[in-house]
């Protein structure tokens, strides 16, 4: 089973005119921002969340917190998954307890990691509010989600996988569409 | 009739080592003679060819465990000495500690009388005190009359200096040789393998070395006193080794015989296996090479295998719990020969080791000449062949050999004119 | 970037370099272990750090998971930590106990455990009075193997948290004159921290009575220094930067028994004796700790003293090791090789 890549979907300058209009809606749809904190989800989710932030002071000058939120042991498919995921660990460095938080991941598929997300989340405490981010909506959802805040729908199809790469993490900067090649 | 045709005749008591002929004629040896210088009349006479193969006198194995009377489901008489056949010997010497334990005539008669489906000759030792409790003698005398060669209480030492003097003073007065485990059981109670960096690192507690040589000295002192014949069984300490070389040069009857797991293996290399457990424990490095020096200057006097079987799922558990032994008939020869072709002892006096040696400590003779027992071992130093514990005769398959590759082995055994294996 | 094969649909993927980059089939002993893979079980044990101070601890991660609990020695601490950390996985346990076991009946120790096997837990967690008992049983069972104690041989969760401990107070593990003080000889924990230290260059010195501290432990790491041995305690605590006291054992078969006065006055570690060494030097002790005698209880109390943490680490460690062992899918292991 080999991967092709088939065409770019973002370049660096889009992914980072959306993470810009991202933030403003995120600011707008907020109602106050004293309670708002970001929870990016491992591991792209992170630098995503940490861009976001710092768009948001620019913005605003409001100093929104961010945290980091590893699910790998929140996953439902550990049985079904032969590699074995190394921990990471999460650190958030704020009590959850009646904060509006934002989870952000980078990609939106079946829900799952969602799912998990939230269970973590909840193990900590009780937010008052959750509500999702993240740069790309694939469709195929097998769980009640939605996020609020989307950077860009993209219509796929199963053997389609979307890699998001990001500087901090793959040395380069860009959407692509992969498919799945028997 | 037999001929052995084409052989080369290593015989140590007349120092023969030569390309001769031996015709053997219902248990005797009838004629030993240069190749091709006996005649016989076609269809009278059996042929072996024995060509590159060394035809030696039988060997005798004078430390083994046969488990008859009472232990029958790890081995019986037959079978053991059908695996010690193939191992190339032709007596075999079984230890008392059976059930019940060889302490009376009534249990030699039974055991001579077993041994008649035997496939080598069997020479029972008896024990030296009753039961082997190592309170008071066993019927000693009376054993002797009825075919026993030998006394000890192997399993664990003869109990006390005490006791060992007054199986010694009665033994000398019958005649025969003591054969000790020399222990010291308060050092070695408990223990499982040999005390060192080995069974630090494994957690295993270990006796001491000094374990078997303080049971050494104790056994010699009383020799000594007693003037006793007395031979240190299994001996597996450079300490052991140093007081008998002392004790011979000083002229006093004393021998020892050690066995093939010890000038092979050592310590280190036991870790959790139980095929590798056994008493007394397999020594250091340096034990091993003093052992294998011993073995060439004449220190040492016999090869003896100690081979102890025990059924699998005995072994099949903890290395503490497991009991101690390992089956040794058939890789003696061949465990041996690996110090012949490591140029670590002769042939001849490997020979010697297994024949001449044990025989003298049992005060009887072994070799190939006109009138004597047709008893012989026929050899090979080349043959390359692998030891495959399931395909053993022994009932039992805790070894640590299998699957071994050898080079040179047991490839005939004579016992009483009678050709007991072939390979 | 290649994906690895996982189901088609199945979401969120794991990278290749998000793989663990060695496979467990059990955790035997610390001696056949590197130091980066030492490094890495720790760093997996801290996630679960974090999960102790969460006002919810339990996890479904391992829900459907049996974990088998086979205790043939009498052990309250361990035996609850590690079935803790099971229950907070959210994984099953089944538990066997020394006191009601069949073994006091006779029944050897690869039946019990085959017994044990035949009701399909995923693991069987170990700790038996014999040498090598969890190297035996690996050898014979398909399922993961994890040593909660082998006789006087290792006792790897205990090192593991210990190291843990000391990472977190001190920032690292390399290059500390650790001294262990005790009966050495018979102790698994010294054991198992001397081969885990060793492995990060730390300089080991080891005191205790001389019939229980034999010359052999000298090279018993057979790689680096040899340890150093000393007669006396106060040279042993002389600028040690972490001592571990280990527990007198006093039921020894075998032994002739050694005063406890004498113990006391010889090697307890009191705080005249504990300011010998460095300022801040960390006191570990495996426990159960007898105040008073192999330890003073101001020490026990005092601010070196890791014992709380130890505990609370244990339960890190232990949880951490179970989700390596059992905590993902894949069929049954391929050719063992045990750790």
């Amino acid at each position: 089973m080999r991967v092709v890549e088939k065409t770019q979907l973002m370049s660096a300058t889009e992914i980072d005119r959306t993470l810009q209009r991202v933030a403003h809606e995120i600011v707008e749809r907020s109602g106050g921002t004293v309670h708002l904190a970001l929870i990016g989800v491992r591991r792209r989710g992170v630098p995503l969340a940490q861009r976001i932030a710092r768009a948001m002071r620019a913005i605003d000058g409001v100093d929104v917190p961010v945290g980091t939120l590893d699910i790998t042991l929140y996953r439902d498919d550990l049985s079904m998954v032969a590699a074995q995921p190394v921990l990471q660990s999460s650190e958030i460095p704020f009590s959850v307890d009646d904060k509006d938080l934002i989870l952000v991941d980078d990609v939106l598929y079946t829900g799952r990691t969602i799912r998990a997300a939230m269970n973590g989340l909840f193990d900590l405490g009780r937010p008052r509010r959750v509500r999702l981010c993240v740069l790309i909506d694939r469709g195929h959802r097998e769980l009640p989600i939605e996020a609020a805040f989307i950077g860009r729908t993209v219509q796929t199809g199963d053997m389609e996988i979307i890699e998001v790469r990001l500087n901090e993490i793959d040395q380069e900067e860009r959407v692509m569409l992969v498919e799945r090649v028997p | 009739m037999l001929l052995l045709k084409g052989g080369r005749l290593i015989d140590p008591a007349s120092g023969t080592d030569a390309p001769r002929d031996v015709l053997i004629e219902g248990e005797r040896i009838t004629a030993v003679e240069l190749p091709g210088k006996i005649s016989a009349r076609k269809g009278e006479v059996q042929e072996l060819d024995v060509a590159g193969l060394i035809v030696a006198p039988g060997f005798i194995d004078m430390h083994c465990h046969l488990r008859e009377p009472g232990g029958e489901n790890s081995e019986t008489i037959e079978t053991g000495t059908r695996a010690a056949a193939r191992g190339g010997f032709t007596a075999v010497c079984p230890m008392p500690n059976t059930r019940p334990v060889h302490d009376n005539a009534s249990v030699t008669r039974s055991i001579l009388e077993r041994a008649q489906s035997a496939h080598t000759r069997v020479w029972p030792i008896g024990a030296a005190s009753a039961g082997s409790r190592g309170e008071e003698l066993a019927e000693i005398a009376a054993m002797q009359k009825s075919g026993v060669v030998a006394v000890s209480d192997d399993g664990h030492p003869i109990a006390t200096a005490k006791l060992m003097r007054q199986v010694m003073d009665y033994c000398r007065s019958l005649g025969m040789p003591v054969i000790d485990h020399c222990e010291d059981v308060s050092l070695a109670a408990g223990a499982s393998m040999r005390e060192g960096p080995a069974s630090i690192r494994t957690g295993i507690r270990g006796m001491p070395a000094a374990a078997e040589t303080i049971g050494v000295g104790r056994d010699i002192l009383m020799a000594e006193l007693t003037g006793c014949r007395f031979h240190v069984a299994h001996l597996s300490a450079r300490g052991s080794l140093e007081m008998v070389r002392v004790a011979k040069h000083k002229g006093l009857a004393v021998s020892c015989e050690v066995t093939p797991h010890h000038f092979t293996m050592i310590d280190e290399e036991v870790g959790y296996d139980t095929h590798r457990k056994m008493n007394p424990p397999l020594g250091s490095r340096e034990d091993r090479d003093a052992l294998i020096e011993g073995l060439a200057d004449g220190t040492v006097d016999a090869i003896a295998t100690d081979h102890a079987p025990h059924e699998p799922a005995t072994k099949e558990v903890e290395f503490d719990r497991a009991p101690f032994g390992i089956t040794g008939f058939e890789t003696a020869l061949g465990l041996a020969l690996e110090l012949v072709n490591a140029k670590k002892i002769g042939l001849a006096r490997m020979v010697e080791l297994f024949t001449v040696g044990p025989a003298r400590v049992l005060g009887m003779q072994r070799k190939i000449a006109v009138g004597e027992p047709a008893d012989i071992t026929v050899f090979s130093t080349e043959h390359r062949w692998t030891y495959r514990a399931a395909e053993s005769a022994s009932k039992s398959r805790n070894t640590p050999f299998d699957g071994r590759e050898f080079r040179g082995g047991p490839m005939a055994t004579i016992v009483a004119g009678r050709v007991v294996y072939r390979r | 970037m290649i994906h690895p094969e996982t189901s088609a649909a199945a979401e969120p993927r794991i990278a290749p370099e998000e793989i663990v980059p060695f496979r467990f089939n059990d955790l035997l002993a610390i001696e056949p272990l590197r130091a980066d893979e030492i490094t890495f079980l720790l760093d997996q044990a801290k996630p679960f750090q974090e999960i102790q101070r969460h006002p919810l601890k339990k996890l479904a991660t391992l829900r459907g998971k049996t974990v088998g609990l086979a205790f043939f020695e009498p052990s309250t601490r361990t035996r609850i930590s590690f079935s803790t950390a099971a229950a907070r996985l959210g994984a099953d346990t089944m538990q066997l106990q020394a006191e009601s076991s069949s073994l006091q009946k006779g029944e050897s120790l690869l039946d019990t455990v085959r017994t044990l096997d035949a009701m399909k837990p995923d693991c069987i967690v170990m700790r038996h009075r014999s040498s090598g008992a969890a190297d035996f049983v690996a050898r014979h069972l398909e399922i993961p193997v994890l040593n909660a104690g082998d006789g006087t041989h290792e006792h790897p969760t205990q090192a593991l948290l210990d190291a843990l401990t000391i990472r977190d107070r001190l920032g690292h593990l390399e290059g500390w004159n650790v001294s262990i003080i005790g009966d050495i000889v018979h102790s698994r924990v010294a054991r198992s921290n001397i081969h885990l230290l060793s492995r990060f260059g730390c300089r080991i010195t080891l005191c205790g009575p001389p019939m229980w501290v034999p010359p052999e432990l000298e090279h018993l790491t057979s790689s680096g220094e040899p340890l150093r041995r000393v007669a006396r305690v106060e040279e042993a605590l002389d600028g040690a930067d972490i001592v571990i006291v280990l527990r007198v054992q006093q039921e020894r078969l075998h032994e002739p028994k050694l005063p406890l006065d004498e113990y006391v006055m010889l090697y307890q570690l009191t705080q005249d004796r504990l300011r010998l060494a460095r300022p801040g030097a960390l006191v570990l002790h495996p426990g159960p700790m007898i105040r008073g005698l192999e330890i003073d209880p101001a020490v026990a109390d005092g601010p070196q003293s890791c014992v709380l943490e130890q505990v609370t680490n244990g339960l890190a460690v232990r949880m951490a090791l179970l989700f390596l062992l059992i905590g993902h899918g894949g069929e049954a292991f391929p050719a063992k090789d045990p750790i």
